[in-house]
């Protein structure tokens, strides 16, 4: 078996004609980390829920560790494990209440059950909260107890639906470390969704771009970065400036590209970063434009996005929110 | 089959465990009872002197009453639990492991029912206390507490319909507060059935809380038609069957809108 998820034309449409998913495939390697990534209302919670059988998609297919979720969904469910978006624990129970009883639902008793709860609590640094109830856990610390309980019966497959959200910079490095170790020594076959694009470019092996339900671009990190040539140049202007203006003061520049301008923020992309700056900064001179800052950076997961969804991240959640 | 068994009772150790450790609903539902129990009693203890009440004291005609009351008004709120663990995710975690889907459910009625047997025999000894006296013995307390457990039960899983395709506290808590009391009344909790109005009569011949109360008062009398007392034991068992057949419909409804 070669890919641990698979899913072909996922089609899901909630009522109100809200269109979650049209058409998403997407394959995981066995073994390897997916990362899932688009902005708020993309589909990547849908696509985690009919990928875990907790929803029937309209149309298309999926298969996980081999097994078809539509026809035989008791056995996709022994064999993954899911970190949904909402946390899902037990707040009256304490952590290892939450972690035994995942376990007993699966199956696990006596001895075997107890022990591999104690050593998820040690494992995730829980162990002086462990008989605490979890109402009184920070939020770090609930999302370690939710992937502790996800991996309580030992999963072939991992789905985690924005682990790292809301975690302060330190527990989100424990994270990756975790989800690496995971994928590495385990050998478990990680689906993450995030909203944040390092994570993604530094632990998945392959990822996949959704935007309104569809699959806008995929392949590995350096795959997608690589389509786009060149350095992004991203200048902070002190005031806001007609976009034409700067755009007709930035078309002498030589070897510069796909310049837009929102609000104070003007970005483009250059063969070279260090040869355009210059000319740039001349140029937005000369037409009276002053500048707060430039900052040039070698492709990132954002600029791909900007790429192929032809919006930033911020500002697709902006529109999201919007009702 | 086991399978629904054992998660059933991991379930219902799950709710057990939660309730005891909320304080102040334990202390409510133990302090609500005999309130209603003295307040009550004291109230209307001059109602019996009507004629054609048809019972002597009035702590031995209302202790069965707020038995059942009891009962009613628990399982009417439990479909809030519900609606928490739903918001919370809860649910759907187990829905994505093997846990079986009935469980879901069938933990909350079976958490319900011993919470109400317990609740009964309690209303029991206070009645006892307060002097009331119960010639059908042990028997018709047996009666008494099965059909209010029976009456729960069904309410029970109505409330977490009612929770599960609402999805909203607010509703429950309007919903709850416009059926449970007017069907209190409309029953012989308080006053004999021979006294209200005939419409209400009528009414509370379709009651499920008349059935409860009417075959909880029978099993207690001195000499029990134990034909009256099956009877509303069988509509009682009906009616929560059907209650529950309707609980695991809305839930589907849920699994649908996921
Ligand atoms: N149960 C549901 N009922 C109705 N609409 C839903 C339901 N679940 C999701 N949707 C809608 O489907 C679309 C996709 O939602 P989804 O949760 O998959 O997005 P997402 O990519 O996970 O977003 P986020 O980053 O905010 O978690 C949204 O428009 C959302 O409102
Ligand atoms: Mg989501």
């Amino acid at each position: 078996m070669d890919n641990a998820i698979e899913a072909r034309g996922l089609v899901k449409t909630y009522r109100g004609d809200v269109r979650a998913l049209d058409g998403v495939s997407l394959a995981a390697e066995t073994g390897s980390v997916f990362g899932l990534l688009g902005p708020n209302g993309a589909g990547k919670s849908t696509a985690v829920k009919i990928l875990t059988t907790l929803s029937r998609p309209d149309a298309g297919e999926a298969f996980v560790a081999g097994h078809d979720v539509l026809r035989h969904p008791a056995r996709v469910r022994l064999a993954i494990g899911c970190v949904a978006q909402k946390s899902g624990l037990d707040l009256q129970a304490t952590g290892r209440e939450n972690l035994l009883l995942q376990g007993r639902v699966y199956g696990m008793r006596g001895g075997v059950l107890r022990s591999r709860a104690q050593e998820l609590i040690e494992r995730f640094g829980l162990s002086d909260a462990a008989d605490r109830v979890v109402k009184g856990y920070s939020g770090g610390m609930q999302r370690k107890l939710d992937v502790a309980v996800g991996l309580m019966h030992r999963p072939q497959v991992l789905f985690l639906d924005e682990p790292t959200t809301g975690l302060d910079p330190e527990a989100r490095v424990d994270m990756w470390s975790e989800i690496a170790r995971l994928a590495g020594d385990e050998g478990l076959t990680i689906l993450m969704t995030t909203h944040y694009l390092e994570e993604a470019d530094s632990l998945a092996r392959r990822l996949a771009i959704v935007d309104r339900g569809k699959v806008v671009a995929e392949g590995t990190p350096d795959e997608l970065k690589g389509e786009l040539r060149g350095d992004a140049i991203v200048v902070e202007l002190e005031e806001q400036v007609l976009d034409g203006e700067v755009r007709r003061a930035l078309d002498t520049v030589p070897e510069l590209y796909d310049v837009a301008v929102e609000a104070r923020t003007l970005r483009a992309r250059a063969d070279s970063g260090a040869r355009s700056v210059p000319a740039v900064l001349a140029a937005l001179e000369a037409e009276g434009v002053r500048v707060a800052s430039v900052t040039v950076s070698r492709p990132s997961l954002d600029d791909v996005y900007l790429q192929y969804a032809g919006r930033a991240f911020s500002e697709a959640d902006q529109e999201a929110k919007r009702p | 089959m086991t399978h629904v068994l054992t998660d059933t009772l991991f379930m219902t150790q799950r709710h057990f465990r939660n309730l005891l450790r909320q304080p102040a609903w334990i202390l409510i539902s133990l302090v609500q009872p005999v309130v209603w129990l003295l307040l009550y009693g004291a109230l209307f203890r001059k109602i019996v002197e009507i004629p054609g009440f048809g019972a002597g004291s009035y702590i031995d005609f209302l202790t069965p009453g707020i038995v059942v009351m009891t009962c009613l008004f628990s399982a009417g709120w439990s479909g809030m639990d519900l609606i928490e663990d739903i918001d919370r995710g809860v649910i759907d975690r187990f829905l994505v492991s093997p846990a079986s889907r009935s469980s879901l459910i069938a933990g909350r009625l079976v958490q319900g029912a011993i919470v109400g047997i317990i609740q009964s025999v309690i209303i029991v000894v206070l009645g006892l206390i307060v002097g009331a006296e119960y010639p059908g013995g042990v028997a018709g307390i047996a009666a008494l507490t099965i059909c209010a457990v029976l009456l729960g039960t069904g309410v029970g899983a109505l409330s977490n319909a009612i929770g599960v395709l609402s999805r909203r506290v607010e509703t429950m808590v309007a919903v709850s507060n416009f059926v449970l009391l007017p069907l209190t009344f409309l029953s012989s909790v308080f006053m004999a059935r021979a006294l209200m109005p005939g419409w209400m009569q009528s009414v509370a011949t379709y009651n499920p809380v008349e059935w409860a109360v009417n075959a909880g008062r029978e099993g207690l009398a001195s000499s029990p038609d134990w034909g009256v007392v099956l009877s509303r034991m069988g509509w009682l068992a009906l009616f929560t069957l059907v209650c529950t057949w309707l609980a695991t419909r809305a839930f589907r409804v849920y699994q649908k809108s996921i």
